[in-house]
């Protein structure tokens, strides 16, 4: 291909330079680009006043390169999915929301139960046809939207025969918002808060990829201190997350010890979070340009402090897992997905690593202090990979990993501010801006175009969740189902990062 | 088993003596708003110009009302008045009965009164929760999950967060509602035995939050269900969501 249009993470080009093919032309470039290894981290419609333009980001993880292209599309497409299954979701995405018709997919149903534009039927989230398996003594049970506990709504539907688990479907958006329409035009200053509300979870992860393409817009560099100040926070972000669902696993199999520690220890990582901006989530620490608050030496010496303790504790709480036969063997042989299938749907972060793929954005397209603060991807030899066991081991290696980078890039703060500077967020007009981050689901990808006044006029949001639902149903494949809550928690997937 | 033991040694005994004791807040916490007394510059919109969601209006004096049920808490107003009347103070004691209740105009806030007698007596020194997250983030819903770890103990207050409507005295809903959850939520409330209670949780449960107007959600609980406790945040301190319900069961 003559023209391409190659970008590195958190930079901007002109929309001029878009590369625009005849879908044959772009089915068959994506494919080419797909079965050399790279990836799929963003296919999604831009509607125009005659149709739609189709964009693929495609992240080569060798060469640290994000190329995109276009293609203009009807009203009928002929699917990618038969040959590239990563594009399943987002091909059923682009169909409910655009109306596109994607000819030749397997299963082209709704994933958000979103209304398209002009449609007047009332909609009712989760009445859809579902897969069903039929014979005797097969049987379904259907769970959600509302379940048990504290926890956000979705719909899961097994196909069993008495415990076994031949096939769970998985249907979402009952968390829809409309967060990517409300984006254009919105002020970045409330714009950046509504990133930290994709998922409440993962506040940093989503503020930072929207920081970072506001800032390749609008020309701008964040200072080492205030990508150092960042990236601690996601790594406290990944620490919290992963301790909260070790805890919850260990609940899980009834092993209280951990569950209850875990659960306290959580808290005090969100709470060593609170003490850089006030928020145990991390709102309002990352600003397009810089960050919100600094670091000086005596808050490095109290959040050193607070993580010695933390360390200890983790130890203290998690060792127990491993050290109890009897966990060990429900973690294992349990929920496994092989490296075949995580390959060709696309899954990113542990739940990838977990089933040996190499996929972690901090090394493969460094962002913020990663460059030179890269995480050591904790190779498992596990002897069978891809079950609740190597995700649960990968979680608490990556647990340990993140006090190592957060310990290296304290000591790497100067007395440079870290502030910003709200004046200079001035977005370059017709120019499209691409960034990774690596929430610690995984690989969080913004896509942002603005328009000839330098408005956002497309924002496109990946998050991790919506590359690895598909995992968590293949999981459970052959499994009992009483093993779902376990599977579930070792992913723990986010219902509103998904439907936004 | 011995692992376990010296496991259950190190970690101590965490349960924080609350109410007894107040817990210590982040240097940098920002809790409840004052406005101190005093005249604006005239013709001055700072305030209301640097809030980022709307939360800010000027009142008939041209004196700044801070809306808690929207507010994110995030001091930019604080720092754009060129007077400083507007401070935010570490008191994470948020809660109100009403909406109203929750506009600041002033130094002073009227703290959330307990439900009325007969309701305290039917429920007793307990309280069954149901959570709903109906278009909630995850934030609310974490920091309402962790108040049952050891370090808040919700149990030992007689609250519990159950599993059915059908067992719950209440629910508490996080989340501004999205169409998509406004059915699951209205039949959850229809299940609760009557009398009920419902508490929403954070801006987005009280007024929509960051997602206000957006026709994708119902701005909140009140447009659909009436509300009888309201705690603010964005999302709220877990101490604020538990200072919150044990003002209304009447226990501080
Ligand atoms: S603290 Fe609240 S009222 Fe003040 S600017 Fe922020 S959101 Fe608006």
């Amino acid at each position: 291909m003559k023209n391409q249009l190659i970008l590195k993470n958190g930079t901007s080009a002109s929309l001029d330079k878009m590369p625009v093919l005849e879908s044959d032309a772009f089915r068959q470039h994506l494919t080419n680009l797909l079965q050399k290894g790279s990836r799929l981290s963003a296919l999604f419609a831009v509607p125009t006043e005659q149709q739609a333009i189709v964009y693929a980001a495609v992240a080569d993880d060798e060469t640290a390169e994000i190329e995109l292209f276009a293609s203009k599309c009807g009203r009928k497409n002929i699917s990618l999915t038969p040959h590239i299954p990563q594009a399943h979701w987002f091909e059923r995405e682009m169909a409910e929301i655009h109306g596109i018709e994607m000819v030749g997919h397997p299963w082209l149903k709704p994933i958000r139960f979103q209304p398209r534009k002009g449609q007047t039927v009332e909609i009712i989230p989760g009445a859809t046809e579902y897969f069903e398996v039929k014979g005797e003594e097969v049987h379904e049970v259907g769970v959600g939207p509302v379940h048990a506990g504290i926890i956000e709504p979705g719909h899961f539907r097994f196909q069993c025969h008495g415990e076994k688990v031949f096939h769970l479907e998985i249907e979402l958006g009952y968390q829809h918002r409309g967060i990517e329409r409300a984006i254009p035009g919105m002020p970045h200053e409330k714009a950046i808060r509504l990133m930290e509300a994709v998922a409440g979870d993962t506040s940093i992860g989503h503020a930072t990829a929207y920081a970072m393409n506001i800032e390749a817009l609008s020309g701008l560099k964040a200072s080492q201190n205030a990508k150092i100040i960042r990236s601690v926070a996601l790594e406290l972000e990944r620490m919290a997350n992963h301790t909260g669902d070790l805890g919850a696993l260990a609940g899980d199999v009834g092993f209280l010890p951990t569950s209850a520690y875990c659960g306290r220890i959580r808290g005090d990582i969100l709470n060593t979070t609170g003490l850089i901006c006030g928020n145990r989530f991390g709102r309002g620490l990352v600003k397009a340009g810089g960050c919100g608050y600094e670091i000086d030496s005596d808050l490095k010496k109290q959040i050193l402090d607070k993580l010695l303790l933390i360390e200890a504790d983790l130890h203290s709480a998690i060792d127990l897992i491993w050290d109890t036969p009897s966990v060990v063997s429900r973690f294992e042989e349990t929920g496994t997905v092989s490296r075949e299938d995580a390959l060709a749907i696309g899954m990113v972060g542990p739940a990838g690593r977990a089933c040996g793929l190499m996929v972690d954005t901090r090394i493969s397209h460094p962002f913020g202090a990663f460059d030179k603060f890269a995480p050591a991807i904790p190779l498992i030899e596990l002897g069978k990979l891809g079950d609740v066991n190597a995700r649960a081991t990968i979680r608490w290696l990556e647990i340990q990993e993140s006090l190592r980078l957060i310990r290296e890039m304290l000591a790497a703060l100067n007395s440079e501010p870290a502030g910003y500077n709200h004046e200079q967020v001035k977005p370059v007009a017709n120019s499209v801006a691409i960034s990774l981050t690596e929430g610690w689901r995984g690989e969080i990808c913004h896509v942002a175009m603005t328009d000839e006044q330098g408005q956002l006029k497309a924002y496109k949001i990946v998050d991790p969740s919506f590359h690895n639902w598909f995992g968590l149903a293949l999981s459970l494949r052959d499994q009992e189902i009483s093993d779902f809550p376990l599977c579930n928690k070792s992913f723990n997937l986010s219902y509103c990062g998904h439907d936004l | 088993m011995l692992q376990i033991l010296k496991a259950r040694f190190h970690q101590k005994y965490r349960t924080f003596p609350f109410p007894e004791k107040m817990p210590p807040m982040a240097a940098r916490y920002t809790g409840r708003p004052e406005i101190a007394s005093g005249n604006c510059k005239s013709g001055c919109n700072a305030c209301v110009a640097a809030c980022p969601v709307g939360a800010l209006s000027l009142g008939e004096n041209k004196r700044p009302i801070i809306d808690m049920g929207s507010c994110l808490f995030c001091r930019a107003c604080e720092t754009a008045c060129p007077e400083k009347l507007i401070n935010f103070t570490q008191d994470f004691s948020l809660a109100a009965n009403k909406k109203e209740g929750l506009l600041i105009n002033a130094a002073t806030f009227k703290r959330a009164e307990a439900m009325g007698n007969e309701l305290r007596r039917l429920f007793g020194r307990s309280l069954k929760l149901r959570q709903v997250s109906a278009g909630g983030c995850n934030a609310c819903e974490a920091d309402t999950n962790v108040l049952a770890t050891p370090n808040f103990d919700l149990a030992r207050y007689g609250i519990q967060f159950v599993a059915s409507p059908r067992h719950a005295d209440g629910l508490l809903i996080t989340g501004p509602v999205s169409q998509n959850m406004k059915l699951a939520l209205l039949k959850t409330y229809e299940a609760l035995p009557s009398p009920s209670i419902v508490i929403a949780t954070g801006a987005c449960a009280i007024s929509g939050g960051l997602f206000k107007g957006n026709s994708e959600v119902n701005d909140g609980v009140g447009n659909l269900i009436p509300v009888d406790l309201y705690i603010p945040g964005c999302p709220p301190n877990p101490w604020t969501i538990l200072e919150g319900i044990l003002r209304f069961m009447g226990r501080l």
